[in-house]
């Protein structure tokens, strides 16, 4: 639509656009008739738009089939995969044998269809809806932060109607504001719909309604003057012109003046692809301007506005070491000289069992790689660990087991997919996007969605049924399943699943260990190829897993007690590598506390909050660092607190819950910090190792050659698609289960980095309880 | 059935088939209803079948009365026979369009009619829900229906098997809430689903995915009422009383500047006139005649020198105006066109539901220049901008509304053209001597 999206001037990551693979609208209880489908497998429709021919499947409708022939077709209310309106009566086009202009975005395709777009009559009903657009709205382009990116400024240039003929006075609200992220100026709207149907049908919130008549017709929120929702955004997204705005972008910059960088959000283990927009080494604002990667336009709260913890003022950004007891800030060198002086100090007294390495969520495969390579040979221990909130291993040792590995489901498997059980979890708060695909499954093509659950969670509404089973009984109830006994409940569900073909499960950290393998084997007892996804909580969990921040597995899912899993990174790593296994997360904790633990380290992550127990018993340590963000419950006790760069400062990959690896991409720079990999390569040239990596991309080659299934293909990956790993393995049984356990966060919560994000405090609903621990 | 004193207005050139109750003391209960032939075609058509009721009212040449004047028989034959969601009769009583006022006697002299053209329609389709969408504004007229219903009801005239036939149908009234709109059949539609009298995008038709998804037959109050009488006394006779393809009576109101305003009930292709001459005793206060709106505000106005023309679908359409709903408005020599199309422009504003662009802003648009024309501010390119405007509204929009804004507006900005150049030359108004220009 518009062509400075497309500006060269822009730095985009992603090419390919997205696939136009929504372009049928789904059922939709206001006017279900309004919604053709387009029928792929039947004989393709022939006919001629501007003299070219074009064939499309039946039901596809002539913007669409224009769209295919490379004509474009200007429209406002008409949207790709939302309910078609007839409202804007832009696309009017002339079709023959029709004796008026006919809508292009409500006309579905006839064989024989002749249809121009560009006549007199076209091209003056065109201008004339310009015209009548311009009426009331207001032309305050210099200042409106639309300006340069808007779809009514882009087609008035495109097909005049710049000058008016309007003598009367424009009509004029007042500017309202929705929430403290959500504006609405009235003037102008246009009245496309577009956000009351995303809000209504893509997020099934329903925030949005319409007040009053005619000219005098208005968006109006659902609770009096304020918007109760999930505060996505998607609405300010979606809007055509400059109506609704952002409560962190308004009158802040001009769109021109930003340098734009297509990376991956860093809060839920989703992994939107998201545009960092920035300015001044400052992030103002996120959206996925391309439309790229399987999120599309979507995102969530987190994505769209949960980045300003970047520029919180909180921020560290010198090195901290602690002297007399206090916390002073030092610099760089002096922070890793005494970081290499107190490791080697401790090493050489107390051996490498005296150690301990903590990794995080969310720092990049690269880095979790090297932290694993920085354990195991610089440090010389397995004792090396993470917060885990699913239990990848148990689902990827299933899977080899079955010899199914080629069952992991993608986000677009589960967009596309006609039966979808999703066991705990709520992915509402915990996985947006994936809650907003099942429900467009459930929406395009009527998937039929079954939901296991101990609580009440809002994908219920989109439930073909929904087995509500006591707290903690997933398990029980997934056993029951598979055999023939259980509640009338388990046993229609049984029955359903039976008649199902391809089923996706979905689940949650309420199945590990033990439990996943069982899900496993009953799930592919199911019909057709039955795929499946555990669901971690931050934006590189799974990363976390597959490269082996295990103090049992290696990068992908070797067992440490397996030779040659072994030899294959001891080749690689140049070193020995010790094969008993490590101490587990709670394991170190304890040794923390015994004080068999002398020295700790930890990157990216919160330990004293995530096991409350600990945070008394770190002061016993004889050395412990931590490399954060922000100064932390964990970090108050540190020996040494080094500055870390957050997703935006620093280049890699990340691997989301569905082993989709996608590419993050250096957005901007903070003075003061350096990455989890510059510092595990200083520490590590310190320590005397000599590692031949220089950047992110020498380490990830290194992965693709050397971590099993993680051969992937580094071009499809570099312009910004979701490349899907097929890890195999046998790693280690999980020790325990209360090794994996989920942060229950909200959508308003993210960790750490959520307590520094203005915006998600700001919004009401952020401060109603939740579940959260964090 | 002469005696009776029709309320509305009586001329001996009338020819009363629906209209013939009008005035019978009591004749909304049921009693006195079924003293006069009441129910009797219900009947009938129950001891027949669907298809030769459908036949019956397709060979009648009765055209809906709602304005757009479609064979009611073809367009109940769209329904289809076999349909997995339930089939529905909505009966169109959100009567609005200025200068009518037909449903409104048919309601409040002779509900039992309409109830039983409803469940006469409802058998025709196999359908067993009727509801009665009526206009808030006539909320006094929903006691007397409901009544009407509730004695049908306890006859065995609705409800389950009615008369032993074996047909269920059930009926009731909804009132709408104030929106010209929802007299379109698919805004009304949404409006009887609970949401906002919004039109939906046809196709499809209602007869196929109307109500609740369901194929729905959208009727108007007198389209409905006609049914008995086809049925009692055959299509022939029905068809005779008007003119070719256009068959049966239709209730002309007569309104504006007239000695005798009323509801009349006339044939089809009765010249018009002789309704204004005639029937309506010619023009108050015996001045000239300057324009007529046949058929409600919607459709283009005819000038003195235009009013011969018999009245019906076709040959009003041949003289480049419409039959509409029967709004005969008749306008004198001292009426100011400009005021008047500003008027009109004023209601269609108001009325428009914002839902497509053309017709929200351009409507509200024309208001705004009316206004200011009539209110001293005109500007000599105004005529040319107003019609290219309405020009560029009319064939645009998603529902009729925009046209019926845009066709009277264009027709005078074309035929009295004259008036606007008259006012911008005085400066002022020649009618209300006000000052139009500065």
């Amino acid at each position: 639509m518009s062509e400075q999206r497309h500006d060269s001037r822009f730095v985009i990551l992603d090419m390919p656009p997205k696939e136009e693979n929504l372009n049928v609208p789904g059922p939709y209880t206001r006017s279900p008739s309004l919604s053709p489908r387009t029928n792929t497998t039947a004989a393709p429709v022939s006919l001629t738009i501007n003299g070219k021919a074009v064939q499309v499947p039946p039901g596809t409708l002539v913007i669409e089939a224009a769209k295919q022939a490379g004509i474009e077709i200007p429209s406002y209310c008409y949207y790709p995969g939302l309910t078609l309106q007839g409202a804007c009566r832009m696309c009017l086009v002339a079709i023959e044998k029709m004796p008026k202009l006919q809508t292009a975005c409500t006309t579905v395709v006839a064989n024989g269809m002749v249809v121009l777009t560009e006549t007199e009559d076209v091209k003056n009903a065109r201008k004339a809806m310009l015209e009548f657009l311009l009426t009331n709205h207001p032309l305050d382009c210099p200042v409106c932060d639309k300006g340069g990116e808007c779809e009514l400024q882009d087609a008035v240039f495109r097909y005049g109607a710049a000058e008016t003929r309007f003598m009367e006075s424009k009509m004029h609200h007042e500017e309202r504001q929705f929430s403290n992220l959500v504006y609405y100026d009235w003037p102008r709207c246009i009245l496309c719909y577009r956000c009351v149907r995303v809000c209504d049908e893509g997020l099934d919130v329903n925030a949005y309604g319409i007040g009053f008549r005619g000219a005098h017709s208005e968006i109006i929120p659902n609770q009096g003057e304020k918007l109760e929702c999930e505060e996505c955004g998607m609405c300010i997204d979606i809007c055509p012109v400059g109506a609704l705005t952002s409560g962190t972008y308004r009158y802040k910059t001009r769109p021109w003046e930003l340098t734009y960088t297509g990376t991956t959000c860093n809060h839920c283990a989703d992994g939107c692809k998201t545009t960092l927009a920035v300015r001044n080494n400052e992030i103002i604002r996120a959206n996925n301007r391309d439309h790229s990667g399987f999120n599309g336009e979507f995102l969530c709260v987190k994505g769209r506005f949960g980045w300003d913890f970047v520029n919180h003022e909180q921020r560290l950004t010198a090195p901290l070491i602690r002297k007399n007891g206090k916390q002073e800030t030092r610099t760089w060198e002096e922070a890793l000289e005494t970081t290499v002086e107190r490791l080697k100090g401790i090493l050489k007294e107390h051996g490498p069992d005296s150690v301990a390495v903590i990794g995080s969520n969310r720092t990049t495969n690269e880095e979790n790689y090297l932290l694993g390579r920085f354990a195991r040979t610089v440090l010389g221990t397995n004792n090396l660990d993470h917060h885990r909130t699913a239990d990848y291993s148990s689902l990827v040792g299933a899977l080899t087991a079955a010899n199914a590995d080629r069952r992991y489901a993608t986000i677009d498997d589960i967009a596309a997919a006609s039966s979808i059980l999703v066991v705990g979890n709520d992915p509402t708060h915990q996985h947006p996007l994936i809650a907003y695909q099942i429900r467009q499954a459930v929406r395009s093509h009527e998937a039929h969605l079954y939901l296991l659950n101990s609580g009440e969670i809002k994908l219920q509404r989109q439930a073909k049924q929904s087995v509500s089973i006591p707290t903690g009984g997933e398990a029980d109830a997934i056993r029951t399943l598979a055999g023939q006994a259980g509640s009338d409940e388990l046993a229609k569900l049984r029955e359903s699943l039976a008649k199902e073909s391809g089923t996706i499960i979905i689940f949650g950290d309420e199945i590990r260990g033990k439990d996943v393998a069982e899900l496993v084997k009953w799930g592919l007892t199911l019909p057709g190829q039955t795929r499946f996804v555990a669901l971690g909580d931050y934006a590189n969990s799974r990363g976390a897993a597959d490269l082996g921040l295990l103090p049992d597995t290696l990068p992908g899912y070797g067992s440490i007690s397996d030779a040659a899993a072994r030899a294959n990174f001891e080749a690689a790593w140049e070193s020995k590598l010790a094969e008993t296994p490590g101490r587990n997360i709670r394991s170190i904790l304890k040794g923390v506390e015994s004080g068999e633990i002398r020295a700790l380290l930890v990157f990216g992550s919160n330990p004293a909050k995530t096991f409350p127990a600990v945070k008394d018993h770190l002061g016993k340590l004889e050395f412990l660092l931590v490399a954060e963000l922000f100064p932390t419950e964990t970090s108050e006790s540190a020996d040494v607190v080094l500055p870390a760069t957050s997703f935006a400062e620093k280049s890699g990959t990340v691997t989301n819950t569905c082993g989709q690896v996608q590419i993050l991409k250096k957005t901007m720079r903070k003075a003061g910090t350096r990455s989890d990999l510059e510092i595990l390569l200083a520490l590590a040239r310190m320590m005397g190792h000599k590692w031949n990596y220089r950047k992110a991309d020498d380490v990830l080659r290194e992965i693709v050659t050397k971590v099993p299934g993680y051969a992937i293909a580094l071009p499809n990956l570099l312009v910004g698609r979701a490349v899907q790993t097929l890890p195999t393995g046998t790693p280690p049984a999980l020790a325990s289960n209360d090794l994996v356990f989920s942060s229950r966060d909200s959508l308003f919560t993210s960790g750490t980095v959520s307590r520094y994000s203005w915006a998600l405090n700001s919004v009401d609903e952020a401060k109603k309880p939740h579940g959260h621990i964090f | 059935m002469p005696g009776y004193n029709n309320p509305m207005g009586n001329s001996p050139l009338e020819v009363k088939v629906i209209s013939k109750r009008f005035g019978v003391p009591n004749n909304t209960s049921l009693d006195v209803f079924v003293q006069h032939d009441g129910y009797k075609a219900l009947k009938k058509a129950l001891a027949s079948t669907p298809e030769d009721v459908i036949n019956t009212v397709k060979n009648s040449g009765l055209r809906g009365r709602g304005g757009a004047g479609f064979n009611t028989g073809m367009k109940w034959s769209f329904v289809p026979k076999q349909s997995a969601k339930p089939k529905y009769v909505v009966c169109n009583a959100d009567e609005s369009e200025p200068g009518t006022c037909k449903d409104r006697p048919l309601m409040e002299y002779d509900p039992h009619q309409l109830i039983e053209g409803i469940v006469i329609a409802g058998f025709a389709i196999q359908s067993h829900q009727g509801f009665i969408y009526i206009r808030g504004e006539y909320r006094y007229l929903l006691d007397i229906v409901d009544k009407a219903i509730a004695e049908a009801y306890a006859a065995g005239y609705l409800g389950k098997n009615i008369q032993g036939s074996g047909f269920d149908f059930e009926l009731c009234t909804h009132t709408g809430a104030g929106a010209y709109e929802c007299g379109e059949e698919t805004a009304l539609l949404n409006s009887l689903e609970g949401l906002r009298g919004y039109p939906r995008i046809k196709p499809p038709f209602p007869a196929v995915v109307g109500l609740y998804g369901g194929p729905t037959v959208v009727n108007n109050v007198e389209t409905l009422s006609n049914v008995p009488h086809i049925l009692l006394n055959g299509p022939e006779w029905y068809a005779n009383l008007g003119s070719p393809k256009n068959g049966g009576t239709r209730l002309f109101c007569l309104s504006g500047h007239i000695n005798r305003p009323g509801v009349y009930e006339l044939p089809m292709g009765f010249p018009l006139r002789r309704i204004i001459e005639e029937v309506g005793g010619g023009v108050l206060g015996g001045k000239k005649l300057k324009a007529i709106v046949p058929g409600g505000s919607s459709c283009p106005v005819l000038t003195a020198d235009e009013i011969d023309v018999n009245m019906d679908y076709d040959s009003v359409a041949k003289a480049g105006s419409m039959l509409g709903s029967g709004g005969v408005v008749v306008l004198d020599e001292d009426t100011c066109m400009v005021k008047f199309v500003g008027r009109i422009m004023r209601f269609y504003a108001h009325e428009s539901c914002g839902w497509c662009i053309p017709c929200r802003e351009g409507t509200s648009w024309l208001k705004h220049l009316f206004d200011r024309f009539n209110a001293g501010a005109a500007l000599p390119n105004d005529p040319d901008t107003a019609l290219d405007v309405s020009m560029n509204i009319l064939g645009k929009t998603l529902c009729p509304l925009g046209d019926a804004a845009a066709m009277p507006t264009i027709s005078i900005l074309k035929k009295f053209r004259h008036e606007f150049e008259e006012h911008l030359k005085l400066g002022y108004c020649p009618h209300e001597k006000k000052a139009v220009s500065v």
